[in-house]
């Protein structure tokens, strides 16, 4: 069996939702397993048209700030994070999004971006996923 | 055996590696795929990821303007 990566995706913030995408995807290049599990702020992220709707965790400045980022990302061509999801996927990634965010929240299946998620899960389908994971994150 | 090119000139992270584990899945084995791309971090990490994957890394060569190739062989 293939090591694996299972990261949380807690925070809905864009850089983190970045961070956790790019190690995703990095460790599937590096012919690893990766899952990511959704939950909180972070499924928020996963409504449509919700991916690159979060705020910066530091600087925004009412938009202001990721305005300047973006900018900035778009001219040393960094990959939207729509590609990135997308590149996740296409490489065999797992996208997991917890229920009882979705149950608290009042998000229904058909708010989410069903096509990138492959589970519903709770607590357990985390702990299951880390215990044969060789690296977990808490983003 | 064919020999893939894989261009991520201006590419920044992590394109390269996903462009390069992509090729090498839809590579037959014997296959060469040659990476060509500009960003230095990439370079270190390639042949990384090639280690992992258990292939073989046939070389690495850098041209004047930045560009590095590597060949990796399934």
């Amino acid at each position: 069996m293939a090591d694996k990566a299972t990261i949380i995706v807690h925070s809905g913030d864009y850089d983190k939702i970045y961070s956790a995408l790019i190690i995703g995807t990095g460790a599937l290049a590096m012919g690893m397993e990766a899952s990511l599990y959704f939950t909180f702020w972070g499924l928020q992220r996963l409504k449509k048209g919700g991916l690159e709707r979060g705020p910066l965790s530091k600087m925004h400045m009412l938009g202001l700030g990721k305005w300047m980022i973006r900018r900035r990302m778009q001219k040393a061509n960094v990959a939207k994070l729509e590609t990135l999801m997308r590149e996740f996927r296409d490489l065999g990634g797992k996208v997991i999004a917890c229920e009882m965010t979705m149950e608290i929240m009042g998000v229904s299946k058909e708010d989410l971006r069903e096509d990138w998620i492959d589970e519903y899960g709770a607590v357990g389908a985390y702990v299951q996923e880390a215990t044969d994971s060789k690296i977990t994150l808490f983003i | 055996m064919a020999h893939i090119v894989v261009d991520v000139k201006g590419e920044t992270c992590p394109i390269p590696l996903i462009e390069t584990r992509k090729a090498l899945r839809k590579a037959a084995e014997g296959d060469v795929v040659e990476v060509v791309g500009t960003h230095q971090a990439s370079k270190r990490e390639i042949p990384m990821a090639v280690k992992n994957l258990g292939l073989q890394l046939l070389d690495i060569t850098d041209a004047d303007d930045g560009t590095w190739r590597i060949r990796i062989r399934k």
